[in-house]
This record gives structure tokens, sequence and C-alpha cells, in this order.
């Protein structure tokens, strides 16, 4: 895994890295208090003072960036973690048992696919009123069969191997043998497709946040920014460029980050797979 | 159609690249082959789609039955008579029980009709037909310019695989992907409509008023909505023709005489163009949700702007009909994808992945 060949994964990682320290850095520090509002300030272009400049508002647009680096990392992490956490058994589960319950899961990931994200946003949206969770369990939901259908491929082609034969002969279940034997043999699989639904999270969490249906102010997430420059875009361009840019550049550096890591952990994976776009 | 079926998958490996479980022999890939005379198969996509839209609808329904509030206290305002109230709540229906509201819901939309909106006065039915002509023309536009770009690029880059053209094409298309249409769309706004003045920023002319004005107003969100899928596109347009190079039916068609760039044109392109129906159809089922999102930079009045109200003024009926139309256009694409799919692929596919 060194540099030289594997140039893409360690920019990608060292780039997301360095957003999602900056993210966490948000946390206890940022240059200015996101919520500091100043009219003076405000509309000001980049400068020593202000790196990003300032928005309508007159707050710090580093601040924001940083802040709501944090929030969009956050929801496609924990929408990734919904995904996983119910994909993953379901595909396994698809694969070791076999006959009814791999219909039942299959039927189950193609069911959940007639509801994209915004659909299921705006349902959850409806009964509860719009919020960060709202992006969180919509794009987890949407991640749910895209999970299920890596696990189970993966699972699939082991599933013929002669050491899972080993495994029933001497008596494990099936459910021990996705566990014990499967889960670690797909995990590099699972990384790769946790990396590229991160990056799907974020994109997602963006159309979301910026059409109302996710983050709400105070909060702040780089969707939202971007809806907030909405009205303004063809005066002030420049509050809708920080916020897009910084989508852009984490997306890329996550995708490079997922490739690379496919490139790495198993050049058998080098098949591009199907990208599923979430919102 | 012959060369696909006779040339295309005498190889096996281009099978498990390309179709992962079905292919080969054995059990190797996974997966169930069935090959069903065209007919058992298309009653068994078609019954699939039925079950998946009755579920789609039950779970619509009961999710926003459970929602507190009663709709026509709502309407009625809080200073209505407790009477009022329950001749209104008898009138809309509600006094019966939620089965038989459900199987009323659902054999109303049989015969089109999708109830009546209480907050706008008109059959639901009414107004998202209305909505469906900005959105509709907007979805079907950005596909055929994704299309028109993806595909050509993809072939392009795959031709000169490893050249500074195809390097160049790739990168770019891994921007494409990781731009935000909708940022895109501020963008391009800016460009075209604010600092060259060529297109309008946003709004929309009726097709009935100005059908070319109607036009122009959707060719800034079309693209918008067109570039990152191009970008989709083209990287697996050009992945799939390279795996599609490699193959001995191609070594074969150079053989027997043809140059590289016909034998990738004759046989190449069709065996590629596979699992490019595949991501078309998943990106068609995408578009209807990104069409609601790109809606929003261009102020169109398309079914976007009719769900937000819907929600702010807590119109159910109109939030039921306008969730259950979009699920029903994506679980239609994808019918029609398995369809076209079955139609392309000699080997009809069934349970295995998408």
């Amino acid at each position: 895994m060194t540099f030289s060949r594997h140039p893409s994964l360690w920019i990608g990682l060292g780039a997301t890295g360095v957003f999602a320290l900056l993210a966490l850095v948000s946390l206890v520090w940022t240059p200015y208090p996101i919520a500091e509002i100043d009219i003076a300030r405000r509309f000001q272009g980049p400068s020593a003072a202000h790196w990003l400049g300032t928005d309508f508002f007159g707050r710090d647009m580093a601040s924001l960036v940083m802040s709501g680096a944090l929030t969009s990392f956050v929801v496609a992490a924990l929408a990734v973690a919904i995904g996983a956490g119910i994909g993953i058994p379901l595909g396994l589960a698809a694969a070791s048992y076999g006959g009814p319950m791999e219909w039942l899961a299959l039927r189950l990931s193609d069911f959940i696919f007639a509801f994209p994200a915004l659909i299921v946003a705006i349902l959850i949206t409806a009964l509860f009123g719009p919020g960060a969770i709202n992006a969180i369990v919509a794009i987890g939901i949407f991640n749910i069969p895209v999970f299920a259908r890596v696990a189970r491929g993966g699972s699939l082609t082991i599933m013929s191997l002669d050491f899972i034969d080993a495994a029933r002969l001497a008596g494990l279940g099936s459910w021990a043998i996705a566990w014990r034997h499967l889960l670690p043999n797909i995990l590099a699989l699972i990384i790769v497709q946790a990396t590229i639904q991160l990056s799907l999270g974020i994109l997602a969490e963006a159309g979301l946040s910026y059409i109302g249906l996710g983050t709400q102010p105070p909060a702040t997430s780089l969707g939202l920014m971007l809806k907030d420059a909405q009205s303004l875009f063809m005066l002030h361009p420049f509050l809708s460029l920080v916020p897009g840019v910084a989508i852009v550049v984490i997306v890329i550096a996550l995708n490079l980050a997922g490739d690379g890591l496919r490139d790495a952990l198993d050049p058998r994976l080098r098949r591009q797979g199907a990208p599923h776009a979430a919102a | 159609m012959h060369q696909v079926k006779v040339v295309g998958y005498l190889n096996p490996a281009t099978c498990t690249v390309l179709h992962p479980p079905p292919c080969g022999e054995g059990e190797g890939g996974g997966g169930r082959t069935i090959r069903l005379p065209m007919i058992l198969f298309l009653i068994r996509r078609f019954l699939g789609f039925a079950v998946t839209l009755f579920i789609a609808a039950a779970v619509i329904f009961f999710l926003l039955d459970l929602l507190p509030g009663d709709p026509a206290r709502f309407i009625l305002g809080i200073n209505a008579s407790a009477e009022a109230v329950a001749n209104l709540r008898t009138q809309l229906g509600l006094d019966a029980p939620p089965l038989t509201r459900f199987f009323a819901w659902v054999g109303g939309m049989l015969t089109g009709d999708f109830g009546t909106s209480v907050t706008q006065r008109a059959p639901v039915a009414a107004l998202i037909g209305e909505r469906l002509w900005v959105s509709l023309p907007l979805a079907l536009m950005a596909m055929v310019l994704s299309v028109a770009i993806g595909l050509p690029l993809g072939i392009a880059a795959a031709r000169r695989r490893g050249s500074l053209i195809d390097t160049g094409l790739m990168v770019l298309a891994q921007l494409g992907i990781a731009i935000p249409n909708f940022w895109f769309g501020m963008l391009l706004a800016l460009l075209f409509a604010v600092v060259l003045r060529w297109l309008p920023p946003g709004g929309f002319t009726p097709w009935q008023e100005n059908p070319l004005a109607a036009f122009t107003s959707l060719v800034l969100p079309s693209l918008a909505l067109a570039l990152p899928q191009a970008a989709i596109l083209a990287r697996v347009m050009r992945t799939a023709l390279v795996e599609v190079t490699g193959q001995d039916f191609i070594r074969t068609a150079r053989a027997k005489g043809m140059t590289m760039g016909e034998a990738v044109w004759r046989h190449g392109v069709r065996n590629a163009l596979l699992p490019v129906v595949t991501i078309l159809g998943l990106q068609f089922a995408f578009l209807v949700a990104g069409v609601i999102i790109v809606e929003n930079v261009f102020y169109l009045p398309g079914l976007g702007r009719l769900i937000f109200t819907a929600i702010s003024e807590r119109d159910l009926v109109l939030v039921r009909g306008i969730t259950i139309v979009l699920v029903i256009g994506v679980t239609f694409t994808m019918l029609v994808t398995d369809l076209v799919y079955a139609l392309v692929d000699p080997r009809l596919r069934e349970g295995g992945q998408r």
C-alpha cells in the first residue's frame, strides 16, 4: 500500500482526512462562532480576517464550512451505518440460508429500491416535520438494499468454496458460517462500498437540505449553505461557490479513496460497479 | 440481433464480468438462471410490478394515516363547531375504518381518481397531471442529453484507452459525478442567464402559450440534471467497452478482416450496451427525484413545487397522491428496464442482481 503504487488511494484518504479533521475541530473551535451575526461586515470577499469571506448575515464562511462539513459527514456516516447494519445481515442471510430467506431478502431490497431517499424524506417530513434526522433515515433506508446486494453478491462466490463445506461438516449452522466465514471475506467489498455510499450520502444530504427536507437552521450543513445562497447567488455568486466547491472536493476525495481502496484491497474487484445515486 | 446471440456469449468469461449471476455452467457465480418462455417472464414481471405497487401504496397510506391531527378540523379552522367538523368528516369519508379507506383509495386510483385535495380544492389527479407537463419533459430531456453526451464520450475514451483524451475524459467524469446537480444548475444559470443572457434564469412559460419558450426554459435545468448522469454513463460505457474489447469475439472479427474500429462498432458496442441499459434504468428512476430538486433552482412549477406546498399545508391527500405517483414512476422504470434487458439479452434473467 505504498504511495507510488496507489496514489489515488493516498490522495483521496489524505484529502478526506483533512476535511474530516477540520470538521471535528469545528466541535471545539472555529475561527468565529458560527452563529455570530454582524450585518456590518456581510458579503465580504476573502480576506486575512475571513479566509473565505462572509455571508449575508456577516457570518464567517470558513467557520460555516467547517461546521457544515461536520453535519454532512455525520449524516452520511450514520446513513451508512443504518444501511450496513441492516443490509449486510440481510445479504448474508440470503446467501447462507438460500431458499425462501433469499427470496424474501431479494424482494425486500427490490421493494426498497422503489423508494428513493427523496420520497422517504418527503414522507418522514410530512409525518414529523423537517430535520437532519430525516435525511439520516431517508439516506440510510436507501443504503439498505445497496449493502444487501453487495453482501449477498460477495458471499455467493465464497459459498461455493470448499472451506464452507468443511465448516458445514464441522457442524456450523448457516448463521455461524455467515458470521465466521462470509463476513470476514467480504469485508474488503463492504469497506469499498461504504466509502462510495459515504460520498453519495454527502451529495444526498446536500440535495435534501437544499430543498428544505434535511438539516434545519440554526444548525448548518453544506447543503443548507447552498439553500441560503440560492436567493442571492446571482448577486453574490461567491456565497454558493464556497459550499459547492467544498462538497465537490469532499466527494471527489471519497471517490478517489474508494477507487484506491478497491484496487489496493482486492485487485480482483477492479471492475466498476453500478454507481447508485441517492437523492 | 443475431450477432448478440451468436457472437456475444460464446466465451463464459464475458458473462462473469458483465452479467455476474446467471452465467456459464454450474453455480459458480451464484444466482439462478430461469429459462422461462417469454410470456411467462412477462407475466411474472408484471405481477411483481403490481405487488410492489400495492405494498408501496399500503406503506404510504398507513404511514400518513398515523399522522396526528384531524384534516376536517384543519380545513374548517379552530372556530368551527364540532357538528360542522363531524359533518365534514363524514363527507370526506374519514369515519370509515382505515382498511376501507385504503381500498377505496386504491380502487379510486385504478379508475384514475386520486382523491380531492382539500387545500387546493381540486382533484389530485388533475393537479399532478398539470405539473407533469413540466416535470416529465424535463426528465426526458435530461435523459436524452445524458445519453447523447455520455455514450459517445465513453466510447471515445475506451477507443483511446490510456491516452491523454481518455485520462482527461475520466477526470472530467470524476468531477461530473461529484458535482451536486442543483449546484451545477446554479452555475449554469449564472453563466448562461446572468453573464451571457442567452437563456432565461428560471420560470416557465406554459407549452400552450409558447412551445419554444417552454422548451428553452427547460434547457438549463435538463443540462444540470444530465451532467452527473452523463459522467456516470461515460464511465460505465468505457469500462464495459474495455471489457468487451478484450474478448475473443473481437479478435475473431479482426481475423475475419474487420478493422478494430469496425469490430468494436459492430460487436463491441452492442455487447457493452447491456450493462448500460441497466444503469440507464436506474438513472431514470433517480432522475424522478433529481427533477424535484433541480426544479427548485429554476423556479419551475413542477411536481416539486406542488409537493412542498402540500407538505407545508399538511394536505395529506395530495402528499399521498404525489408520493405514489413518484413510486409508480420509479417502479415502472425498473419494469421497463427489465423488459428492455430481456429483449436485448437473449438469456432471460431472473432473481439475479440488477
